[in-house]
């Protein structure tokens, strides 16, 4: 009986106790302060030891079908994940990645010139630098943290972004991982998409098989994500819109971060209807007035490129104007062609086939 | 034993009261942080912070009164009025670079012209359809949304970037709580281009 102090219900009360002020203790403890960020691109993890070059044994290629458009540089992209973790890939739209996950995004113009770099720290955040390559291609450095701008010769720039302009993109989704998802990776990949890359062999079985992507819902493991379209031409603009507008033109979430006008671009791989939503809120009146007009005009009008919102915006790069609104100075010709044929000519046969 | 047993029965003592001393001063606080008089706070800090950092300078168009120009707050921070036609600004002459608009809510410079946005929680023309997280976003990035074009001159981002997150909640609170004006403002014109007449 001397001991009934810690009889089951004093223990439970002095387990609840300690762990209140363990938590009351850990709400108040400074938070503790990541790594700082190497200064050099080679101190990452991309890099073998001692090179510049080859790729460490641990770093794992991949290409996303619907490549963003960045002025014609070309690209090379790669992830690492902490040895023993996965990418839960329950939810299908928004994996949720391991702490410690890293990728990285390299920029060439002729020469390597920039590679960004996402981390995954431990506290669940996400750190995004950016590292410029020497001009003899031997070394990268870290930017400046409110981003640069590179002359390449004649008019020809390239900027480098600005922390607070990289959150201005990956931020807009609900998750900051762009081109790394089940439908950017499917194995059944789109030909017609504009600047399509050749696949790296990194689809959905090939991360399942090598341990580092678990709970992908079945039908999806079994039957490669693809985007319901009427036309190949649509399923390819449909696409190209998911990569280089989805990620702000999402449908809202608890994050609250997509941009509220109510244009969805963003594909989802589990619901069912998600082209008809997309398709649906571009036919919708668009906030954007050309000076002078007072009517709403469409952001798409099916049979008329001329006089949709969208392909005018592509094609502008006057600052105001434009989409995507950063991140380029040259309007992607190759997609405007796309999106243009898309409206003019696949649009009216979809409504069609609706009636 | 018996005596080590009170003297951990002493300190388990103490630790309950201690516990139940915190848990009584804490349920006084808890039960005054209700979300209506928690958001009648907000609000009112919102106004406050609205009121003196000067939102209505821009914000809400001025009109000439019997003292002077004074913001019309039957309009209040619903921006640029769609309806008021401007001429082209004009040219900027030696070191006179801005000029500004009779109601301060169209303002011309080397960025071209900008016009004040509505902050009203209108659906269509406001702020109605923002989250918080737009609205942080706006701020701390210095675009439109959060993600969209630059925010030009003259409202002044960098500054304002620096609030806390607890007040630009707060201050997003008041708009939320303002009247709604349907008032489409226009897009803002490049540098060096005549105002087109609405």
């Amino acid at each position: 009986m001397d001991s009934h102090w810690y009889q089951p219900a004093w223990k439970a009360l002095l387990t609840a106790v300690l762990t209140a002020i363990g938590l009351i203790s850990a709400a108040y403890a400074p938070a503790q302060s990541a790594k700082p960020v190497p200064e050099r691109l080679r101190d990452t993890g991309l890099f073998a030891p001692g090179s510049t070059t080859e790729i460490a044994s641990d770093v794992l290629a991949f290409s996303p079908q619907y490549p963003l458009w960045s002025d014609g540089a070309t690209k090379r992209r790669w992830i690492a994940l902490p040895p023993g973790t996965f990418i839960d890939g329950a939810k299908a739209d928004a994996w949720e990645f391991p702490r410690g996950t890293r990728l990285w995004k390299e920029f060439s113009v002729g020469r390597r010139i920039e590679t960004r770099f996402i981390e995954r720290l431990q506290d669940g955040s996400w750190r995004f630098v950016s590292y410029v390559w020497n001009d003899a291609g031997t070394d990268a450095t870290l930017a400046a943290a409110d981003g640069t701008v590179l002359r390449l010769g004649g008019e020809r720039r390239y900027a480098i972004p600005s922390r607070t302009d990289c959150l201005a993109c990956h931020e807009g989704a609900a998750v900051p991982v762009l081109g790394f998802s089940a439908l950017q990776l499917s194995a059944d990949r789109d030909p017609l998409a504009p600047h399509a890359e050749a696949s790296s062999g990194t689809d959905l079985r090939a991360l399942v098989a090598r341990g580092w992507l678990r709970n992908l819902p079945s039908a999806l493991f079994e039957r490669p994500p693809r985007i319901a379209a009427a036309t190949p031409v649509e399923r390819a603009a449909l696409g190209y819109l998911h990569g280089n507008c989805g990620h702000c033109h999402g449908k809202p979430d608890e994050t609250g971060a997509s941009v509220p006008v109510g244009v969805l671009l963003a594909q989802s791989v589990v619901e069912p209807n998600s082209s008809a939503d997309v398709l649906r809120s571009l036919g919708r009146a668009s906030r954007f007035r050309t000076p002078g007009v007072k009517h709403a005009p469409q952001a798409v009008v099916p049979g008329s490129a001329q006089t949709s919102v969208l392909p005018l915006r592509m094609r502008s790069r006057d600052p105001r104007v434009q989409m995507p609104p950063l991140g380029t100075d040259i309007a992607d010709s190759e997609a405007l062609a796309l999106i243009e044929r898309w409206i003019d000519h696949s649009l009216p046969s979809t409504k069609e086939r609706k009636q | 034993m018996t005596a080590s047993v009170f003297k951990a029965r002493r300190h388990l003592a103490s630790l309950g009261a201690a516990v139940l001393t915190t848990a009584a001063l804490a349920l006084p606080a808890a039960a005054a942080d209700t979300p209506t008089t928690s958001q009648d706070d907000k609000v009112g800090r919102g106004k406050y912070l609205v009121t003196i950092a000067g939102c209505n300078d821009c914000h809400t168009p001025w009109k000439m009164g019997p003292t002077g120009p004074a913001p019309d707050m039957s309009r209040m921070l619903s921006g640029h009025p769609e309806s008021f036609q401007l001429p082209p600004a004009p040219a900027p002459q030696g070191p006179w670079l801005v000029s500004a608009a009779a109601t301060n809510t169209a303002w011309s410079g080397p960025w071209g012209v900008s016009f004040t946005a509505n902050l009203t929680p209108d659906a269509e023309t406001g702020l109605g359809k923002w989250t918080l997280r737009n609205f942080v976003d706006t701020i701390r990035s210095g675009r439109h949304m959060g993600r969209g074009r630059q925010i030009l001159p003259p409202m002044p981002i960098p500054m304002y970037k620096h609030m806390t997150d607890e007040d630009l909640e707060a201050v997003f609170a008041y708009l939320k709580s303002i009247p709604a004006v349907s008032n489409r403002v226009p897009e803002p014109l490049p540098a060096a281009s005549p105002v087109a007449a609405k």
